[in-house]
């Protein structure tokens, strides 16, 4: 130790004029002590005490800040804290959704014979007993997800041909011709048309094609083919476009047409990315309600055809159980029926999400040695 | 024509090139048919409602005062959507872009694409159950601090099914959409315009001001205008949250309806001049929010052609 | 198996524009003939139009007859999947089918196309070709194994194997060496050595040493300006060319004063 050592208190130059690195977590903890003790006035909750904090410490600290570090700074500090805070209130609603569908949807969904059963038979007078006695809550979503599966599925079919085939003709063929520019302006604008119109649209072409009143399963297809097909066409789209021009040239130099081309080696190596695209479009239509509704109406019992006959699906389940309960004095039951399915709809759209990711990468060309 | 050895192909693959580009272009020219399909079934549908005598119509008025309060509600409802999730979403693909950390960023990027994934039934569900309930106090607060302002005249809803929930609602499901649109913008920025402002002595905010809301305003533009598009067109949220009735200034009463949730409610027990006059309600819907994409994908077209930035 | 090619009055256009001007050529088969030039000047698209590859590319037309053997690649009738077929193409930068095996890039030729082909002929096949391109040694035992996964040079190896899997009578290559590495250059420059015992090989090179090694006659194309279009300066025997050209122009490049 030489006598020439730097005195360890002296600040570097360039930290001169700054908050002390720990400013924002004392700028907290009060914040958190003085948002308490308010709440404490006005009567405690969790919320208020998050909420009035969050606008204390944003308040402390930027008003420190502007006292030492000069207005700059301060306002440096007030965006960051504006934008955290903004993605914190976006987490709010899905933090809230997600455990209201939990808390409230558990008890239908462990109820015995939720998912195995249908609501055929089940009227108010079996939902009044259960409230009043006590008697277990009877009914459940087995018509609606059959319903759901055929529906989607049957949506699938018509859409994923159709969409492939017209991305193909737009990345293949298309060579920015105006109707392949028609077409690209036109998909855009299908993607945007409300899901309540698609509905509508499989509802009057039916109405018009095969008598007024006509609703089924395959009505309900059409109606979320018309929200799917836009989705994988851009989806398709964008992964046809990265498949390298060259593998193209590869195999038109080996004397290979251009068809085989397409469904030999261009389609091979963009498949993953064109299934985790289906799945997600899957994922988007089978929570649609509003097409559904004005299209394949109510059913309460099972029905296998999906050509035929009035077919219940799980939103539309969802919605008429919360709107129109089985039993209008006794809500209870319908509700728990309702959050439920809701659950079940929720961990189906999650699992797909889920699928997509993992489809993207077992189908991705390996590349390893 | 003389045969040589280059002459000899066989027929059948050359058939198959045909066959299979013919499909591609007739699946391409089906997209277009349905396209103009939907706006023709509608219009052969609603033709009855739009030329039926005004006493027939529900209302007894004609088409047009039927149509007009739920076009105004629509609006209110979009609006109110739009107040609460652009600064929201702004903030939140701020967030992602610039401050979060780089190995977070995606993660959380994913975190709010969940919020997407949510089916707007359940949405719905939340927003009549949950929301309502927890949000009634602070109307009665607002009902008796600023009721002098039309919008929040008092008294509020008991039951907080209003139009301001349901607007709450839907800000909540456009959000990711806004929130995405805006990302992608902000990532674009020119890293070189970024660096030039903080090599000036920039501080984070002031680059951010100087170079990236700059860039990404057309683009923060049209992912507004789609997430209008997407309010405007919402029905789930609306026809659960919302106890409707007649036009209100007031936003913490209950009444106003939208298009899209009257539909929802009335299609399915309808019949006859009353199916007719819903689907030229779609119509109606369909137009407004042609309309709004439309003009939310020129926005993007002209931007694509002038940022030189790639 | 390997045949001649005799180009009259070819113009090659895009759009409008004409790219390449008047070429008279004539290429002797089992022979390897180098095009040699600056960038720009139209030799990569007249090699392209050999095997009516040009066609991929939108808005691109040549005027003029290409003769195989007397036979015209732009007559009536001719289908230009039967012309590639014939006259196969090696690419700039190597292209395996990052779907498929090693063995399944040198089948892909046949199967693509939905030939049947018993398994022994297959393997008999694969080795044949594998041998004729100098890989087989190097991967015969991984050979399920992807083709991506193999070095610069071998995959390019692999794309030749994979050309001449499907029996062409002309190999046409674009600048094959211009993404590898010397070493790797150096064997493919053998291996054109070796294909000319069987085949017709057109090279397309950027590199005047690798043109004065490997060609037997060479090729210079030479652009007047931006915007004119290209043209064919001189042909003649690669030592010709290299050491007493007729042309100043030629003398210019290939002393290397400019280019």
């Amino acid at each position: 130790m030489t006598a020439t050592l730097t005195p360890v208190k002296k600040r570097s130059a360039l930290t001169k004029g700054q908050l002390p690195k720990a400013a924002p977590y004392i700028v907290l903890a009060l914040a958190l002590i003085l948002g308490a003790a308010i709440l404490a006035l006005i009567g405690f909750n969790a919320f208020g005490w998050g909420i009035v904090s969050a606008m204390l410490f944003t308040v402390g600290l930027v008003g420190w800040s502007a006292a030492v570090e000069g207005s700059r700074r301060a306002k440096d500090k007030l965006a960051t804290c504006l934008v955290v805070g903004a993605f914190l209130i976006s987490l709010l609603p899905l933090v809230s959704v997600i455990w209201t569908v939990l808390v409230k949807g558990l008890p239908g969904l462990l109820d015995p014979g939720f998912l195995g059963t249908s609501m055929n038979g089940v009227t108010g007078a079996f939902d009044n007993k259960s409230v009043e006695n006590g008697a277990p809550v009877v009914g459940g979503i087995y018509h609606a997800l059959i319903g759901t599966v055929q529906i989607t599925l049957l949506a699938t079919v018509i859409s994923v041909p159709v969409g492939l085939l017209t991305s193909i003709y737009l990345v293949e063929y298309g060579d920015d011709r105006p109707l392949a520019r028609a077409i690209t302006f036109f998909v855009d604008v299908m993607t945007g048309i409300p899901s309540i119109v698609a509905g509508l649209f499989a509802a009057a072409f039916f109405f018009a094609v095969a008598g007024p009143g006509t609703k089924t399963g395959a009505v309900a297809a059409v109606a979320l083919s018309v929200l799917m097909i836009p989705v994988v066409v851009r989806s398709s789209e964008e992964m046809l476009k990265i498949v390298p021009n060259e593998l193209r040239e590869a195999a038109y130099a080996l004397g290979v047409r251009k068809w085989r081309t397409i469904l030999k080696v261009v389609i091979p190596t963009a498949i993953s990315g064109i299934a985790s695209g289906v799945t997600l479009a899957i994922a988007r239509v089978i929570g649609e309600t509003a097409p559904i509704l004005v299209t394949a109406g109510f059913a309460t019992s099972i029905n296998n055809n999906v050509f035929g006959g009035w077919m219940a699906s799980l939103p539309t389940f969802i919605y008429t159980q919360i709107l129109n309960p089985t039993s209008p004095s006794n809500p209870g039951p319908s509700d728990q029926r309702a959050w439920g399915a809701a659950l079940v709809l929720i961990i189906l759209v999650m699992l797909l999400n889920l699928a997509a990711r993992l489809v993207a990468r077992i189908f991705a060309p390996k590349a390893g040695r | 024509m003389t045969t040589t050895s280059l002459t000899t192909s066989r027929g059948a693959g050359r058939a198959g090139d045909k066959v299979f580009s013919a499909a591609t272009l007739a699946a391409g020219c089906l997209i277009l048919a349905v396209l103009f399909g939907v706006a023709l079934f509608l219009v052969i549908q609603a033709v009855p409602a739009l030329v039926a005598p005004p006493d027939k119509i529900q209302g007894g008025a004609g088409f047009f005062a039927y149509i007009w309060p739920i076009v105004i509600g629509t609006l209110i409802a979009a609006v109110i959507a739009l107040v609460i999730a652009t600064p929201v979403a702004i903030g939140v693909a701020l967030f992602i872009s610039h401050f979060a950390p780089r190995r977070l960023a995606s993660g959380l990027g994913y975190v709010i694409d969940l919020l997407a994934a949510i089916p707007s039934v359940v949405y719905g569900a939340w927003g009549a159950a949950f929301l309502a309930r927890e949000i009634s106090p602070a109307y009665g607060w607002l009902a008796s601090n600023l009721g002098w302002l039309p919008i929040f005249q008092g008294p509020a809803s008991a039951t907080g099914k209003t139009i301001l929930t349901a607007g709450i609602v839907l800000a909540v499901m456009v959000l990711p959409i806004i929130t995405s649109l805006s990302r992608e913008i902000f990532l674009q920025t020119p890293k070189l315009h970024e660096e030039a402002a903080l090599a000036l002595g920039a501080t984070r905010w002031e680059m951010i001001r100087m170079a990236v809301l700059p860039f990404g305003r057309p683009g923060i533009i049209s992912a507004i205008m789609l997430g209008l598009g997407r309010a405007l067109g919402e029905t789930m949220a609306v026809a659960l949250v919302l106890s409707s009735g007649a036009l209100t200034a007031s936003l913490i009463q209950s009444g106003n309806q939208t298009i899209a949730a009257e539909i929802a409610l009335n299609f399915p027990e309808a019949s006859g001049l009353k199916v007719s006059t819903l689907i030229a309600a779609g119509l109606v819907l369909f137009i407004i929010t042609l309309g709004v994409n439309m003009l939310a994908r020129w926005i993007i077209t002209r931007h694509k052609e002038f940022s030189g930035a790639n | 198996m390997s045949k001649r090619i005799d180009v009259k009055d070819l113009n090659v256009y895009y759009s409008k524009f004409l790219a390449v001007e008047d070429v008279n050529i004539n290429i002797d088969a089992k022979s390897v003939t180098a095009f040699i030039g600056p960038s720009g000047c139209g030799k990569s698209t007249f090699l392209r139009t050999l095997n009516r590859m040009h066609e991929v590319i939108p808005g691109a037309r040549v005027e003029g007859e290409v003769l195989l053997d007397g036979d015209n690649l732009y007559g009536p009738g001719v289908d230009p999947v039967t012309v590639r077929s014939q006259i196969g193409m090696v690419f700039q930068r190597p292209n395996p089918f990052p779907t498929m095996s090693i063995r399944d890039n040198v089948l892909a030729g046949v199967k693509l196309n939905n030939k049947k082909i018993s398994k022994g002929d297959a393997d008999a096949l694969v080795e044949r070709s594998l041998r004729g391109a100098n890989l087989w040694n190097e991967v015969k035992d991984r050979l399920a194994k992807p083709g991506s996964g193999l070095s610069g040079g071998q995959q390019q190896r692999l794309c030749i194997a994979r050309a001449i899997a499907v029996e062409p009578q002309v190999i046409l290559m674009d600048e094959p060496c211009s993404a590898l590495d010397p070493i790797s250059t150096l064997a493919i420059e053998d291996l054109i050595n070796e294909l000319k015992d069987e085949y017709t090989v057109v090279i397309v090179t950027h590199n005047m040493q690798q043109a004065a090694r490997v060609s037997d006659k060479t090729a210079f194309f030479n652009i007047a300006g931006t915007g004119k279009p290209g043209k064919l300066i001189e042909y003649g025997d690669t030592h010709t060319i290299f050491s007493n050209p007729t042309v100043k122009a030629t003398e210019d490049y290939v002393s290397g004063r400019f280019g």
